[in-house]
């Protein structure tokens, strides 16, 4: 066990650029790897990657890079992708690997545990060393957000853990932060997959609601589709991605990429505006994180006030156009101030 | 196209209860039922059991009640259910979940695709799917939105992520972890609850399927629960009233002067 030292953050990129997942898994790591005192690893498989963004990754706190480049890894595939990660732990035995929880970790990190016999903990909101010990102290909510539950894994390693996408800041980037840059060749062998990415449809209005700054969400308050649609504007006015309770979701009024809660997205924006939401449980387990909570809903009892910073309590028809209109005119007379101030 | 789905049940969410002294769910009384997510991947299983033929079949590992999940899989149309259940298998993790669920897929033997929920709502992790497809050495393919066709042993997928949907060409056998997207879940009808009545489930335990005890259970589980706690969503709703034209008007006065002094406008 006290063979494997470092902490690894597991990059990602698309197309050649690092993603900012990247950037917010090395505040965690930088954290972690200064109370062991050891070396932050970032870890990445793709091709053709950006040296300037390689170069970034030390900026933001990577004492090294660790670089498995081949055309094969370009597109995320789970075997390819966990042979070639299998073969890096191997080699350098880190105590611990950290990876975002979204669509490509959230694969990647089970099926490689399994491979390491290493423990997993998903979706981690809080990451720690345990004094003494120096284990890894993961700290995550489960039962839609009624418990948090702190994990370790006192004996298997690596200690590897998932973290939700916008749960910390990326870290700052100190221009002149130097590391080491390793480039580790893929063998051939590791490439075969049952899968191959034939296709990719580009989907902005699925466009991750968990990465917006503000959601604006809607819910059976508002009754028609076409009623729904106030939602959007609000969203435009408050530059605000649109969100959804699972009955808007379920009526058709919008779909289910845009749906928060339990069996939909889990986002912790600075802003969520809910509207016609009653706030089921399932709802608030995707959204009770966000910093400031909005709520307008015509019952004075809705269980959305309880988890909320302010709340209007009235008929959304009525509340709604005025909120709108008050924005507006906020909007255009900051608009007009800039422009007497500009000429 | 023999399709193996492995469930879990879970308690009903709505009814969830805290013990307040000791942060631990009071789990009396609680109404259990089948996974909300697993039900899109069930009814996959069985629009591709109706199109290609061959057999369906529900696994779920828990206590001895786990069963009702399996009959209420088999009234909905699936052609079996197989109960995993030992005392050996009680605290298992993830990690120890995945092992036993692809020793008993192994023990069955003759299967062309695992199609798990993307999660369950209790324990929220998403990793047992994947975990099982690493067991069993197959292609994992996850977050399946859309089922298009299947043809010269070859599935055609989309596949949702962060930024729009990827098309997949995925070979047999593989696993796949579906979203709600996949599906619209059909209730059980009569005669399929006639059937689940009668249905025989086999239950199967860790010598069964030949699981190694050091494995499976607590004992086999890599991670630990060291602490529980509720977290407190302490906030002081202000409210305002907004039942006329002068109210509504100072409602959303108050709600901008909020934005504005939290600088979220």
């Amino acid at each position: 066990m006290s063979d494997y030292s470092g902490i690894w953050i597991l990059a990602e990129q698309s197309a050649g650029r690092v993603l900012g997942i990247s950037h917010e898994l090395l505040t965690r790591g930088r954290e972690l790897a200064d109370k062991r005192k050891v070396p932050l690893s970032a870890v990445l498989l793709g091709n053709n990657v950006s040296e300037a963004d390689l170069a970034e990754l030390i900026e933001r706190g990577a004492d090294q890079v660790i670089l498995a480049e081949h055309a094969e890894l370009d597109a995320f595939r789970p075997e390819p992708h966990t042979r070639v990660m299998q073969r890096l732990v191997e080699k350098y035995h880190p105590e611990i690997i950290i990876a975002g929880a979204t669509s490509t970790g959230r694969t990647l990190m089970p099926y490689l545990a399994v491979k390491l016999h290493a423990g997993l903990t998903a979706d981690c909101t809080v990451l720690d060393i345990e004094p003494g010990t120096g284990n890894l102290l993961q700290t995550r909510p489960a039962i839609g957000g009624n418990i948090l539950a702190t994990i370790k894994t006192p004996e298997a390693r690596p200690q590897m853990a998932t973290v939700r996408p916008k749960s910390t800041r990326p870290a700052m980037r100190q221009a002149g932060r130097t590391g080491e840059i390793i480039r580790e060749p893929v063998a051939d062998d590791l490439l075969s997959s049952g899968i191959s990415r034939v296709g990719f449809v580009k989907d902005e209005s699925t466009a991750n609601i968990s990465d917006a700054k503000a959601v604006v969400a809607g819910g059976r308050g508002f009754k028609t589709s076409e009623k729904f649609k106030m939602v959007y504007a609000l969203a435009d006015e408050l530059q605000a991605a649109v969100g959804a309770s699972r009955d808007a979701v379920d009526r058709a009024w919008i779909t289910y990429p845009h749906q928060v809660g339990l069996s939909g997205k889990t986002v912790t924006p600075g802003l969520y505006v809910a509207i016609g939401i009653s706030g089921a449980i399932q709802h608030l387990a995707g959204m009770q994180t966000a910093e400031t909570v909005v709520a307008i809903n015509n019952d004075p009892d809705a269980m959305i006030f309880s988890v909320a910073d302010y709340g209007i309590v009235g008929d959304l028809s009525e509340v709604m156009p005025v909120l709108l209109e008050r924005l507006r005119e906020r909007r255009e007379a900051g608009a007009s101030q800039s422009e007497e101030a500009g000429g | 196209m023999n399709i193996i789905v492995p469930i879990k049940q879970v308690p009903e969410t709505n009814a969830v209860r805290m013990d307040e002294a000791t942060g631990t769910m009071i789990r009396d009384g609680v109404v259990s039922i089948i996974n909300p997510l697993d039900l899109y991947g069930i009814e996959l299983a069985i629009e591709l059991r109706e199109r290609f033929g061959g057999r369906a079949t529900a696994i779920s590992m828990g206590p001895p009640k786990a069963e009702e999940a399996l009959r209420e899989a088999i009234a909905m149309g699936l052609d079996d259910g197989i109960l995993l259940s030992d005392r050996a298998f009680a605290g298992a993790d993830t990690w120890a979940t995945a092992y036993a669920l692809s020793q008993a897929i192994r023990k069955i033997g003759d299967y062309d695709v695992i199609i798990c929920g993307e999660r369950a709502t209790d324990g929220d992790t998403g990793q047992v799917g994947p975990a099982i497809a690493a067991f069993l050495d197959l292609p994992v393919a996850s977050y399946i939105s859309k089922f298009e066709d299947f043809s010269e042993g070859q599935m055609r997928l989309h596949r949702l992520v962060e930024d729009g949907y990827e098309i997949l060409q995925v070979g047999l056998p593989c696993v796949l972890t579906v979203v709600k997207e996949v599906s619209n879940p059909r209730l059980p009808t009569l005669r399929g609850k006639q059937k689940a009545r009668k249905a025989d489930l086999p239950v199967w335990n860790a010598a069964d399927i030949e699981a190694d005890p050091t494995l499976v259970g607590l004992k086999g589980s890599p991670t630990r629960v060291v602490k529980i706690h509720r977290p407190k969503v302490s906030r002081q709703c202000e409210k305002a009233l907004a039942n006329d034209e002068a109210s509504t008007d100072q409602a959303v006065r108050g709600l901008l002067d909020l934005l504005e002094k939290r600088e979220l406008i």
